[in-house]
């Protein structure tokens, strides 16, 4: 009697290596495969809990500064370089691959306000308490040399904010004015003044380079531009800005940090009403920065964390936060999109990852597969209720908690007490502002 | 000395503004007001003149009068240049207090002389006057601050509309599927040695010769790949109008190739009657284009003509059909005993005789033949053109079915018999009602009758979209009766509406996709983060997170997402069903022979205003007997009688007293052992008597379902799609998964993100320039 086994050669289905990979044939016939909602959403489910199981954000803390940390600037050419300014007017720059300071410079007597690195990335400007602004080699100096500014420009007001332009050799500067100077010279070529304020920044448009806005303190953003003698338009907002960003991508829009733990996004042209609300802080917003994408910003916030905001939601994505981590002063997003970096009061910068759960370094092909595939599953399936509960958890510090819980509370409040006295007075009189149009006062031309 | 002084200034003045008068007087008048008033100070002042000064004005005028006399020798220029009459009469040094002292000089005054002489232009007089009389004073300047305010917004209009010019590129980068950053990446690769070395110069004096040489001949210098004119010539075509190109180039060779092949394939066939069929084709063919082009283009239907006429003598000429042939000799002895070989031979002499024969005659022949087969062709019955009777809304049981309907099939199958009998049918029913009791299942045959009926009319109807419309079921009957019907018609109608159902289905999936592109943008601002004070620290930890939403939702809940699966599955079947009706029909046809229906208009078409009234009317005979509004509260009150909780009665019998046949447990034993549960909450439905509210709902299945319409769908069967629609490789193909599921934005691992350069702002502008120039081109080629 013969007896007939079933047998396969196991090189038809056994791997020769594991990076081999063989090519399954498959049938793609819908009804030879029914559940496939199910069972993708059993994906996304298991991909967003995976996601907030590997949301490890904190990288590491640059510590070396003996005051609170007031500004940082990016290197323009290297990524792997940072430059800060503490509150006792020394400047730091850091390796950032290394974690470890490269240079140290006594750069003010007090503060040190701004700082900005140039186009080029071979010198920085530095403006101080001192009524200074210092201009810097970013080489250090050669073994037996001092450190010594290039140039040294003494003005008769502190400066408080400095930046430079994308192209040429011009920089602007504010304090009890705006001022256009030209790196040559030791006077400004402009000066902006409107009213009597004094401004706490500027920033050139990156990509319209001849624009500027700046944040004046009677609660005021002002446009300028360069070529013109007098400034363009200036919005009133109900409190004080205190910086603000244009976006890297988009020309005509800019971001502002409110003191009325706001942040706003404007476009240029209509100065009227913001494009945009962003809310989510429980104080002061201290600085904004833009990712170089432009499709996303960071903001760093008095009440002691970090949120990240789409450019066009009203609502953050992330909120950063450590348990020694005070009052962040300056924040700033690298480069290439991947990091994020903040200074704060307790004399540390803080190197973040932009996106908490990512992978660093480079991917095999099939890795990005499937992280592209997870990625999808996670934005198909967002609305349900299962998937939207566990991406959108977040932990937040006890008081930060409480605090906009109350803030959530005293909004809800006065929304109603509006609405009562909507209703119970002559209709039409009462008007319904929408939130946008709350914050801004007036726009002057 | 200095009053002196100051009268020759005035002098001076007074001179240069009666020069100035003459050409632009508007601002000589107000130089002259100024002097004016510099006169009258000064002629009080004037009444002691010293003389010493009389002695130097003489020896001016002396001088003056030698210097005419002088100038006067030369002949020509005998006229001085214009005599300043009235200063004179100011000046005279006699005649201190002049005619004209305390008088302002009025333009009036100026101007007269000028009216009186000729050579002043017409023109400049009309001015003069109007400026005469125009008696306004000059607007004082703006302050400081309205100027300013000016300039300020004349400014920022200019740096508004600067900045706009990149909405474009915004508007494009954020509808793009994925952007790509950095944005301006060098190619990879070794860059052309041509643009490398542009820094070089030529050093030596040869080196500079060779150059100079080279220039002027457009040579090239620093080694490129290229000379100038291959590169202008790269330049006038671009990438993309060379891809378009190519394809183009390939797509022709491509048919090229195919036509040679079908060409020789169909050359090898042997087959005689193959060829036979196929010159018929041919021919036939041939002779209709030349119709046409009798009519459209009477010159080259000439040419054709004499080019047929060549053929037809050439084969005349040669010696076949002329029955000398070898083939024809044998097939001439076989004739006498074989009926094929003598057709064959018959066939050949009429060939022969109509070669021989004049050639337009043959084809006069050729289209009586048509003429005549013409009247042959079946005749579409008439019944198509009938109105449709439209889906009526006021018969609210036309949506519903009814249970069941065995003799569907073969009513369809016997379609055409039936047809006249329902015209009788309608008028048993009238006397049917009469009667007023009849049994159920007459009525259910009566409307079935009707149903058939209503679905033959729609039948009838050719318009592909009204057929969309009708229920499922309906449609389904309908794509067999069409089919049974007319034949010919109902293919086209057919494919047109499963064309129609496609094109629907694509563009509803399109309009998913928009939805979901733009939505994408909005769709995070209801997406606020989740903030708690739980950590997470493991995946079991998840489950713990309380649910955003955890309120019970109100609505009515969606089907699940498994449920949601089949829907659409259900459309392509629906899809699917509806070709094999199609297909059915084919059967059907072979054994139903085509009757040619008597074109008796029925009632409800003969009669248009009676029409609805009678269908009402027929409605309400066909559903006299069901109360429909009873049976829903029937169903209604059994709903509510199931979800009220029963009573449960304990008693024991014979527990605690005496028991068996006969003997009943005591009443207050029944009540004590009866024991009531507490009444539910009342329905949803209590106030609402046309309602029934389904309050049977799975909470374990409800805790994984969307219970409201996301953000940027606007239909549920928008959302439905998107999510039935998989993602994964388990049932896409690899292409498809990567296409799918590619990031929205993707960065080089260590690259630095520069801002947006204004060359992106050129090399947009150019992209639209090429993509504007491509389209017309493309438009041109179509047209």
């Amino acid at each position: 009697m013969k007896v007939k086994v079933l047998s396969r050669n196991p090189d038809d289905y056994v791997r020769e290596t594991k990076l081999d990979i063989q090519r399954v044939p498959r049938n793609y016939d819908p009804s030879l495969h029914p559940f496939e909602v199910c069972r993708e959403y059993t994906r996304a489910l298991n991909a967003t809990k995976l996601e907030r199981v590997f949301a490890k954000p904190f990288l590491a803390s640059l510590d070396g500064h003996r005051d609170g940390v007031n500004c940082m600037a990016k290197h323009t050419k290297s990524l792997s370089t940072l430059l800060s300014g503490s509150c006792d007017g020394e400047v730091k720059l850091w390796n950032l691959s290394k974690h470890e300071c490269v240079r140290t410079l006594q750069a003010h007597e007090g503060f040190v306000r701004g700082m900005v690195v140039r186009y080029c990335g071979t010198s920085f400007f530095t403006v101080g308490d001192d009524k200074t602004i210092k201009q810097w080699k970013m080489e250090a100096p050669s073994y037996g040399e001092g450190e010594e500014p290039l140039n040294t420009i003494l003005g008769k007001t502190v400066y408080t904010g400095i930046d430079h332009h994308q192209k040429e050799g011009v920089f602007a500067t504010c304090g009890q004015q705006v001022d256009i100077w030209d790196e040559q010279r030791s006077t400004p070529i402009r000066s902006f003044t409107w009213g009597v304020d004094s401004f706490s920044s500027v920033r050139f448009n990156p990509v319209e380079t001849e624009l500027l806005g700046s944040c004046a303190s009677d609660r005021s953003i002002v446009l300028y531009d360069m070529r013109e003698s007098a400034p363009l338009k200036k919005v009133i907002m109900t409190m004080r800005s205190n910086t603000l960003c244009w976006n890297p991508m988009e020309a005509y829009y800019f971001t502002c940090a409110n003191e009325d733990y706001n942040l706003y996004t404007y476009d240029m042209r209509f100065l009227e009403k913001p494009v945009l609300v962003h809310m989510d802080h429980v104080s002061a917003v201290l600085d904004v920065d833009y990712s170089p994408t432009g499709k996303e910003f960071v903001s760093a916030s008095f009440d002691k964390t970090i949120r990240i905001f789409a450019k066009d939601s009203g609502h953050s994505r992330e909120v950063y936060h450590t348990k020694r981590m005070q009052h962040v002063i300056c924040i700033k997003w690298s480069a290439d999109n991947k990091y994020i970096l903040s200074g704060s009061d307790e004399m540390n910068i803080r190197l973040w990852k932009a996106n908490a759960a990512e992978k660093l370094g480079v991917l095999s092909p099939r890795e990005r597969e499937a992280v592209n595939y997870s990625q999808k599953l996670k934005e198909k399936f967002q609305h349900y209720p299962q998937i939207r509960r566990i991406s959108h958890h977040r932990h937040l510090p006890k008081n930060v908690f409480h605090q906009s819980k109350e803030l959530r509370i005293m909004k809800e409040a006065r929304r109603r007490k509006e609405r009562n006295v909507r209703k119970h007075s002559k209709p039409g009189s009462v008007p319904v502002v929408s939130e946008k149009e709350k914050h801004v006062v007036t726009v002057v031309k | 000395m200095a009053k002196v002084s100051k009268k020759k200034v005035s002098k001076k003045s007074l001179k240069k503004s009666s020069e100035v008068t003459g050409n632009n007087e508007a601002v000589a008048t107000n130089m002259i007001y100024d002097d004016d008033e510099k006169e009258d100070d000064l002629d009080g002042a004037d009444v002691d003149v010293s003389g010493e000064e009389d002695e130097d004005g003489e020896d001016e005028r002396k001088r003056q009068k030698l210097l005419e006399a002088i100038s006067g020798l030369g002949g020509k220029r005998k006229k001085t240049l214009g005599e300043r009459s009235e200063a004179a009469v100011q000046m005279c040094e006699f005649t201190v207090t002049s005619k004209g002292d305390g008088e302002k000089i009025d333009l009036s005054d100026l101007i007269e002389t000028i009216e009186k002489t000729p050579s002043v232009p017409a023109k400049a007089k009309k001015q003069l006057k109007t400026l005469q009389r125009n008696t306004k004073t000059v607007e004082c300047p703006l302050s400081k601050q309205e100027n300013e305010r000016i300039q300020r917004d004349v400014s920022f209009q200019k740096a508004a509309t600067e900045v706009s010019r990149w909405k474009s590129i915004i508007t494009q980068n954020r509808k793009a599927e994925q952007l790509v950053f950095p944005l301006n990446q060098e190619p990879s690769g070794p860059k052309p040695i041509d643009r490398v070395v542009t820094g070089w110069k030529a050093q030596t004096p040869l080196e500079q010769e060779i150059f100079a040489l080279l220039s002027a001949n457009k040579q090239p210098i620093n080694d490129p790949i290229l000379t100038p004119f291959e590169e202008a010539s790269v330049r006038a075509m671009s990438l993309e109008e060379a891809k378009i190109r190519r394809a183009e180039l390939q797509k022709a060779r491509a048919l090229q190739s195919y036509y040679e092949s079908k060409a020789r394939r169909e050359k090898k066939i042997k087959s005689k009657k193959y060829h036979k069929v196929q010159n018929k084709v041919k021919r036939k063919e041939f002779l209709k284009e030349f119709d046409e082009m009798v009519k459209m283009n009477p010159a080259a239907a000439l040419e054709e003509l004499n080019k047929m006429e060549l053929a037809r003598m050439q084969e005349r000429m040669s010696l076949k059909h002329q029955n000398s042939g070898k083939w024809a000799k044998s097939k001439a002895i076989m004739a006498k005993y074989d009926l094929e070989a003598r057709t064959a031979i018959q066939q050949q002499l009429k060939v022969n005789k109509d070669l021989t024969q004049n050639l337009v005659s043959s084809l006069k022949e050729e289209e009586e033949e048509e003429e005549e087969e013409e009247p042959g062709t079946e005749v579409l019955p008439d019944f198509v053109n009938d109105a449709k009777q439209p889906l009526d809304s006021s018969n609210p049981w036309m949506s519903g079915k009814l249970s069941e309907d065995p003799t569907e099939k073969e009513m369809s199958e016997t379609r055409g018999v039936t047809v006249e009998e329902p015209i009788t049918v309608a008028h048993t029913a009238e006397e049917e009602e009469e009667e007023g009791d009849t049994e159920k299942t007459e009525e259910e045959a009566l409307l079935r009758e009707f149903d058939s009926r209503r679905k033959l009319r729609w039948a009838q109807e050719a318009d592909p979209a009204a057929v969309m419309s009708v229920d499922d079921d309906n449609d389904e009957d309908d794509g067999v009766i069409v089919a049974d019907s007319k034949p010919s018609a109902e293919e086209a109608d057919a494919s047109d509406g499963e064309e129609e159902g496609l094109s629907e289905f694509t563009s509803l999936f399109r309009g998913i996709v928009d939805g979901c592109r733009e939505g994408k943008a909005g769709s995070d601002t209801s997406a606020q983060l989740n903030e708690g004070l739980v950590r997470i620290k493991g995946v079991g930890d998840m489950e713990l997170l309380p649910l955003t939403n955890e309120k019970a939702p109100v609505e009515p809940q969606h089907p699940p997402a498994s449920e949601n699966l089949p829907s659409a599955t259900k459309k392509a079947e629906k899809n699917r069903k509806r070709k094999k009706g199609i297909e059915l029909k084919d059967v059907l046809t072979k054994c139903t022979k085509v009757i040619k229906v008597p074109v008796t208009p029925t009632v409800e078409d003969s009669e248009d205003a009676e029409d609805k009234v009678d269908q009402m009317g027929l409605i309400k005979e066909a559903f006299a007997g069901d109360d429909v509004v009873s049976d829903f509260l029937k169903d209604k009150k059994k709903q509510e009688n199931a979800g009220k909780p029963k009573v449960v009665d304990m008693t024991l019998p014979g527990w605690g007293e005496w028991g068996g046949i006969g003997l009943n447990p005591s009443r207050r034993k029944r009540r004590r052992f009866r024991i009531k549960t507490t009444p539910p909450a009342p329905r949803k439905d209590v106030h609402l008597p046309s309602v029934i509210i389904s309050e049977k709902r799975n909470s374990s299945i409800s805790f994984h379902q969307v219970n409201s319409l996301p953000f940027p769908f606007d239909t549920h069967a928008q959302f439905e799609s998107t999510i039935c629609s998989p993602v994964g490789r388990t049932w896409n193909t690899e292409q498809t998964v990567k296409k799918i599921t590619k990031p929205k934005v993707t960065t080089q691992l260590g690259a630095i993100i520069e801002p947006m350069a204004q060359e992106e702002l050129l090399k947009n502008k150019k992209q639209m320039t090429v993509r504007n120039n491509s389209t017309v081109d493309s438009l041109k080629r179509k047209h």
